[in-house]
C-alpha cells in the first residue's frame, strides 16, 4: 500500500500529471451531465457518431499541419452536431441512420486522409492514439489545460442555468413547444454544447470510446434513482470518482488510460444494476 | 364571453390543404369536443390552435388576456416518458415556464402553485414517485395538474384517455368535468364520439361534412346521427 501510495506521490509530482488528473475530471463531469438527456431522448448514439466526425476532422487537421488541431476539429464538429440533432428531431428511424452514415463515413474518411498524407513514420501509432486516447491526455500544454478548464465551466454554467428547460425538453418537447418555448434554440445549443464536450473529451478516452464516457453514468444513475435531479448529481459524481479511479489504476498499472476508465465505468454500472434490482 | 374565435380557417401543410372554411368560437366555461375520422385533420386543428403551424389562411382571434401560448395543453404520452426517471412534483413543476422573460430557477409562487394543483388533481400524496412507476390514470393527472400550472382559463386535451381501463376512463372523464364546472374552458380532441356526445357542451365536428354547434343540435343533425350510429355500432 505505502509502496503504490509512493508511487502515486511519485508521479504527483510532474505536471503533466496534475493537468491529466484536473482535465480527466472536468472532462467525466462535463460529458455525464447531458448522458441523461441523450439516453431518454434515444440518442445514445450521438457520441459515437460526433466522435467519429471529430477523428474525421483531426485527420484534415493534422495533414494541413495546423498547429492548434482545436480550430478545425470543433468547427466541423459543432456543424455536425447540428445537423444530426435535427434531422433527429421528428423521425427517429432517420436519426439513426444519419448518425450511422456520418459516424462510419467520417471515420474512413479520416484513415484514408491520414494514409494518404500522413509524413509521420508511426501512422498506426497516431491512430490508435487518437481511437483510443492513449497518451494525448499525458501531453497536454498548459494552453490546452486552460482551453479544457474554460470550457468545462461554461458547460456546467449553461446545464445549471437551463436546467429546468433541459428537463422540459427531455421529457415532453411538444408540451414546451406549445407553452411558446423556442424549442429549436435550446435543440441548438444543446447540440453546440454536445459537440464541444466531445472534441474535449477525445483527449481523455479517445474518439471510440466517448460514447461511453456520456451514456454509461446517466445509465447507472437511472437504475437506482427516480427523480431527474438525483440522476444528475448521482451520475455527475460516479462520472467523476469513476474517472478519478480509472486514471490512477492507469497511472499505477501502467495501462491505457481511456480504456482503464470505461472499464471503471463499465464496473459501476454493473455494482448500480445489481442495487436496482436487489431494491426492486 | 369569447375566448377563441375561428374565422374561415384553412388548414393543412405546406401545399397540402386538409380543411377549409372552418368557422367556430370558444366562449368561457364551453366543454368543446372535436370529434372526426381519422386523418380528418384533429391534431392539425390542435396544432394550429396551439399556435405550432400556422393556418394556411383566416384569422385566430383570442379572448382578452389569452394568446396561443395561455393554454393548457395535456398531449398524448410519448414513447420517451414510459421510463422517465422524473418525480410528480419536477413534472408538474415544468408546467409553471411559461412566463414571460427568461427566468433560469422556479419561484416560491411556482412551487405553491404545483403544490395546490398536484393536491386539485389528488395526487399530493404522490409527489416523491417516480413517474414511469405510477399508473395510466395516475399519469394522467399528473400531465393535467402540469397542464393547470401553465394555464388556469382554458385547458386543450389531446385523447385524454387513450389506453385507459374503462374505470379509470369514467373517473378520468368525471375529473374534466369537474374542472369545467369550476369555469375551466375544456377543448377535447377525441375519438371516442358516445363520451364525447355525454360530456360537452359544443361539438365541432370535422371531416367531409363540418359541424359546429351545441350538443343537442348536433344529436339531431344528420352528420351527428349518422357518425354516431357508425361509432356506436363500430364498438360492438
Amino acid at each position: 500500500m505505502s509502496e503504490m501510495l509512493g508511487k502515486l506521490a511519485y508521479y504527483m509530482e510532474f505536471p503533466f500529471v496534475r493537468y491529466a488528473l484536473i482535465v480527466g475530471v472536468l472532462i467525466a463531469l462535463c460529458s455525464s451531465l447531458f448522458g441523461a438527456t441523450l439516453v431518454l431522448k434515444r440518442f445514445s448514439f450521438i457520441g459515437d457518431g460526433l466522435a467519429h466526425v471529430a477523428f474525421g476532422a483531426m485527420a484534415i487537421a493534422a495533414v494541413l499541419n495546423f498547429t492548434n488541431e482545436m480550430v478545425v476539429i470543433l468547427p466541423i464538429t459543432v456543424v455536425c452536431a447540428i445537423l444530426l440533432l435535427r434531422t433527429g428531431q421528428n423521425t427517429i428511424i432517420k436519426g439513426d441512420a444519419a448518425i450511422a452514415m456520418i459516424s462510419v463515413g467520417a471515420l474512413a474518411f479520416g484513415y484514408l486522409i491520414m494514409n494518404l498524407f500522413s509524413t509521420s513514420s508511426n501512422l498506426t501509432g497516431d491512430v490508435c492514439s487518437t481511437l483510443f486516447g492513449s497518451t494525448s491526455i499525458l501531453t497536454l500544454t498548459t494552453k490546452e489545460v486552460w482551453l479544457s478548464v474554460i470550457l468545462s465551466v461554461v458547460v456546467v454554467i449553461f446545464f445549471i442555468v437551463y436546467y429546468n428547460r433541459i428537463f422540459s425538453l427531455t421529457f415532453d418537447e411538444n408540451f414546451a413547444k406549445a407553452t411558446g418555448m423556442k424549442v429549436e434554440l435550446y435543440n441548438l445549443l444543446t447540440a453546440i454544447v454536445i459537440a464541444v464536450i466531445i472534441v474535449l473529451a477525445m483527449n481523455l478516452v479517445g474518439s471510440l470510446l466517448i460514447s461511453a464516457l456520456v451514456i454509461f453514468p446517466a445509465l447507472s444513475a437511472m437504475r437506482i434513482f427516480r427523480s431527474f435531479k438525483s440522476v444528475i448529481l448521482f451520475s455527475a459524481g460516479i462520472s467523476v470518482v469513476c474517472a478519478l479511479v480509472g486514471m490512477l489504476i492507469s497511472i499505477l498499472a501502467g495501462t491505457p488510460v481511456g480504456s482503464t476508465i470505461v472499464a471503471v465505468d463499465v464496473a459501476a454500472f454493473l455494482i448500480c444494476y445489481f442495487i436496482g434490482r436487489a431494491r426492486n | 364571453m369569447a375566448q377563441i374565435i375561428c374565422r374561415d380557417l384553412t388548414l393543412g401543410y405546406d401545399n397540402e390543404v386538409i380543411l377549409t372554411g372552418l368557422d367556430f368560437r370558444v366562449d368561457e366555461g364551453d366543454y368543446l369536443c372535436i370529434v372526426g375520422e381519422n386523418g380528418s385533420g384533429k391534431s392539425t386543428l390542435m396544432k394550429t390552435i396551439l399556435g405550432l403551424t400556422p393556418p394556411l389562411s383566416g384569422s385566430i382571434e383570442w379572448g382578452e388576456g389569452l394568446s396561443a401560448h395561455a393554454i393548457g395543453y395535456l398531449p398524448q404520452q410519448t414513447l420517451v416518458q414510459r421510463d422517465f426517471p422524473a418525480s410528480v412534483r419536477e413534472i408538474v413543476l415544468s408546467g409553471c415556464q411559461n412566463r414571460p422573460g427568461f427566468r433560469a430557477f422556479y419561484k416560491p409562487e411556482d412551487r405553491q402553485k404545483a403544490e395546490r394543483n398536484m393536491e386539485r388533481m389528488g395526487i399530493a400524496d404522490l409527489s416523491k414517485r417516480c413517474y414511469r412507476d405510477l399508473s395510466g390514470g395516475q399519469q394522467q393527472r399528473v400531465l393535467l395538474a402540469r397542464a393547470l400550472c401553465s394555464a388556469e382559463k382554458v385547458l386543450l386535451l389531446d385523447e385524454p384517455v387513450t389506453g385507459l381501463d374503462p374505470k379509470i376512463t369514467q373517473e378520468m372523464y368525471e375529473l374534466i368535468r369537474s374542472l369545467n364546472e369550476e369555469g375551466i374552458t375544456i377543448i377535447m380532441i377525441s375519438h371516442d364520439v358516445d363520451e364525447a356526445v355525454r360530456y360537452a357542451s359544443h361539438i365541432l365536428h370535422i371531416g367531409k361534412h363540418v359541424f359546429f354547434g351545441p350538443r343537442d343540435e348536433y344529436i339531431r343533425s344528420d352528420v351527428g346521427k349518422y357518425f354516431l350510429m357508425q361509432e356506436g355500432g363500430g364498438e360492438e
